[in-house]
């Protein structure tokens, strides 16, 4: 593409932009645009089917069959958000199948979070309450992003995701009240989780590299940190009503700012994990990996079937 | 490994009787039968539909942007076909 | 709601209760291991009618039984030979042949045993299954639509679908053995005799069994499901041993804290 062209079409997002502030599927945009957003959108759906695996693996064992029903359908309505974020990219032209090619060779990221083991119920609790309540930190600016498929992908996920924060405040509330082991437990999922949810608002801003030009483009609508004590004013009174104690001795009001002041996060431990050195990374795509070629006979299966009798698929 | 191309399937909800279908995201199924069912499971969890169209995306022609002025323009200074155009005297009722 | 006073109702209330919940165990497995993300959503919906299902049987069960034992109690703790489901259910299935092959025998089994118990003289029962009824359908819909792209579908899936058929296969006549009811509680209308459903079942699986080109196991075009003879009796307490392996993992946590609530 030559240099005109592509000015001609930032000129286009421009006006876009300004108009109505949406762009639509079949739009003239420039190709930086183009790749940051399926860039962002594969890393936040890979995210959500990642994500399946840390709860996923807590429902054989939830301690009550109302847990182990609410537990099912949390970790499949990732897998649908999932689904609505490939869509979404789909709509760019960019097939589901390659974006998995590309998380499965380790070629795209997702949330540093899902590298974190789980390892007691209480877990179960402190996902749903610090890592959903994160993600909806996140996700509701993105509601209103500038790629239209994109928005409403994430106006359907945020509402969907009212439940997934709730259920794990209650498991943690239940728990806080209960006897001193489960009271031990929850404490201990916080303590593990708190550090690593506040960095999934990211690096800093003033290492983040693509938030100026994302921010220009309206595919993020906040800085990292603005979004960081978002969430921790949000969730210090939570966690007075629960009881439990979040790990961060210096984590105390200021009036004059109107925030919480917070301890340093440790964002080298966040760029070793997200550089594949989290104690799970390994685990998480070798997961992800063997489920979908232990299913490749099955998809040809379907495919050689359709071949056979039509794509209409009257059966 | 062969590759897997199911092709893709819009799918349309209509949320009760009244309604039109309209237009929720997308699946991956090889045909119809499998699409529909697929749709069923992902876009109707919490009771948002009593009826799914699952259509070939291949299917669609759409209106290109580049377009846009010569489709839609047009309809831009005819606006004698709104009724909000027309001055209706004070005391008229039922017009 | 009225109590049934007919013995052994509560027995086979808790029977079809754990077939429910151990099938949607086995299904809850495959929740982030299914072959395309559409499926892993279908499956979770499968598991979670199951497991509702398991959920309204047990906690009627133990109304009847009167002996203060809510779903809970029942489902984390009993050990292995308190459990009277089918040995068909208990059974691990990693392979997505397995999976479909066993939820069409299951779900067209408990659409024809839930057709009949909506009008069953127990009424917590006849609630259940009222409304279970489309939910099975749904289920057997599902497993049908997979079985024929699996059987008639590439050689290697026609290979290991029919391995995964002749494999359940003699687990089947579990569904159909009235050895353990009460003849009570068929008398009062409570439950039909097992062994009614069978032509109806066994039929519609050899239809889509033939239309998916596998070949029929030993007795179904007749309408004969394998003799139990030797067989393990899941309905009386007799487990393979994969049983208990299933149950620690299930029961691991809630055992751990005796008299917590989650």
């Amino acid at each position: 593409m030559g240099a005109e062209e592509a000015s001609e079409d930032a000129r286009e997002l421009e006006r876009l932009l300004a108009e109505d502030g949406r762009v639509e599927p079949t739009d003239r945009v420039p190709a930086a645009y183009r790749r940051a957003l399926v860039r962002q959108m594969a890393q936040h759906a890979h995210s959500e089917i990642i994500g399946m695996q840390p709860e996923g693996a807590w429902i054989e064992s939830a301690p009550s069959l109302r847990r182990k029903a609410i537990l099912m359908a949390k970790v499949q309505d990732e897998a649908g958000h999932g689904l609505y974020l490939y869509a979404a990219t789909e709509t760019l032209g960019v097939e589901r199948e390659e974006l998995l090619a590309k998380l499965h060779a380790g070629e795209q990221k997702y949330s540093s979070i899902f590298n974190y083991p789980t390892l007691t119920w209480a877990d179960v609790g402190a996902i749903g309450w610090l890592v959903d309540g994160a993600a909806i930190v996140n996700q509701v600016p993105l509601c209103r992003c500038s790629y239209g498929p994109y928005a409403r992908a994430m106006v359907r996920i945020c509402k969907e995701e009212s439940f997934h924060q709730r259920q794990g405040f209650e498991i943690l509330h239940t728990l806080a009240r209960g006897t001193p082991a489960q009271r031990a437990m929850a404490q201990d999922a916080v303590d593990r989780f708190w550090w690593p949810s506040l960095m999934m608002f990211g690096p800093p801003d003033a290492d983040s590299t693509h938030s100026a030009r994302s921010m220009a483009w309206g595919i993020k609508r906040f800085s990292n940190d603005e979004l960081r004590q978002r969430f921790i004013d949000m969730t210090v009174p939570q966690a007075e009503v629960l009881g439990l104690t979040l790990p961060d001795p210096e984590l105390r009001w200021n009036s004059e700012r109107g925030h919480y002041d917070h301890g340093p996060v440790d964002f080298a431990e966040l760029a070793r994990v997200v550089a594949g050195d989290g104690p799970c990374n390994a685990e998480r795509l070798a997961h992800k990996v063997r489920a979908h070629e232990e299913g490749a006979w099955v998809r040809e299966a379907a495919a050689a079937y359709a071949a056979r009798h039509g794509h209409q698929g009257a059966a | 490994m062969t590759a897997w191309e199911d092709p893709l399937w819009e799918v349309f909800v209509r949320a009760r009787r009244g309604l039109s279908h309209v237009h929720v995201g997308s699946v991956h199924a090889p045909d119809a039968e499998l699409a529909l069912r697929h749709a069923r499971d992902v876009f109707t969890r919490r009771q948002e539909g009593v009826s799914l169209w699952v259509v070939p995306a291949s299917a669609v022609t759409a209106s290109r942007p580049e377009d846009r002025d010569a489709f839609f323009g047009p309809a831009a200074d005819k606006t004698y076909r709104l009724p909000t155009f027309y001055d209706v005297p004070e005391g008229v009722e039922h017009l | 709601m009225t109590t049934t006073l007919v013995p052994g109702s509560a027995r086979a209330l808790l029977a079809l209760g754990d077939d429910a919940l151990l099938a949607s165990q086995r299904l809850g497995w495959w929740i982030s291991r299914a072959p395309v993300l559409e499926e892993d959503v279908a499956l979770a919906n499968i598991g979670l009618d199951l497991l509702g299902q398991a959920r309204g049987l047990l906690a009627r069960a133990g109304e009847l039984e009167g002996r203060g034992r809510d779903e809970d109690a029942l489902a984390f703790w009993r050990d292995a030979p308190d459990f009277r489901h089918v040995c068909l259910v208990e059974r691990d299935q990693r392979d997505f042949g397995t999976t479909m092959v066993r939820l069409l025998l299951l779900a067209t089994w408990q659409r024809e045993l839930y057709a009949r118990l909506a009008a069953s003289s127990e009424p917590g029962l006849a609630a259940v299954a009222g409304k279970a009824v489309k939910e099975v359908a749904y289920h057997v819909d599902h497993a049908r639509a997979w079985v024929l792209r699996l059987g008639d579908g590439t050689e290697e899936s026609h290979l290991r679908v029919q391995r995964a058929l002749d494999a359940e296969w003699p687990w089947v006549s579990e569904l159909f053995d009235g050895s353990w009811l009460d003849p009570e509680v068929v008398a009062a209308g409570v439950l039909p005799w097992p062994d009614e459903l069978r032509p109806t079942v066994l039929g519609e699986v050899a239809a889509v069994l033939a239309r998916a080109t596998l070949r029929l196991p030993d007795g179904l075009a007749d309408g004969l499901a394998p003799e139990p003879g030797g067989r393990l009796r899941g309905r009386h307490g007799e487990h393979t041993d994969e049983l208990p392996g299933l149950l620690a993992r299930m029961q691991q946590v809630a055992r751990a804290h005796p008299g917590a609530t989650w």
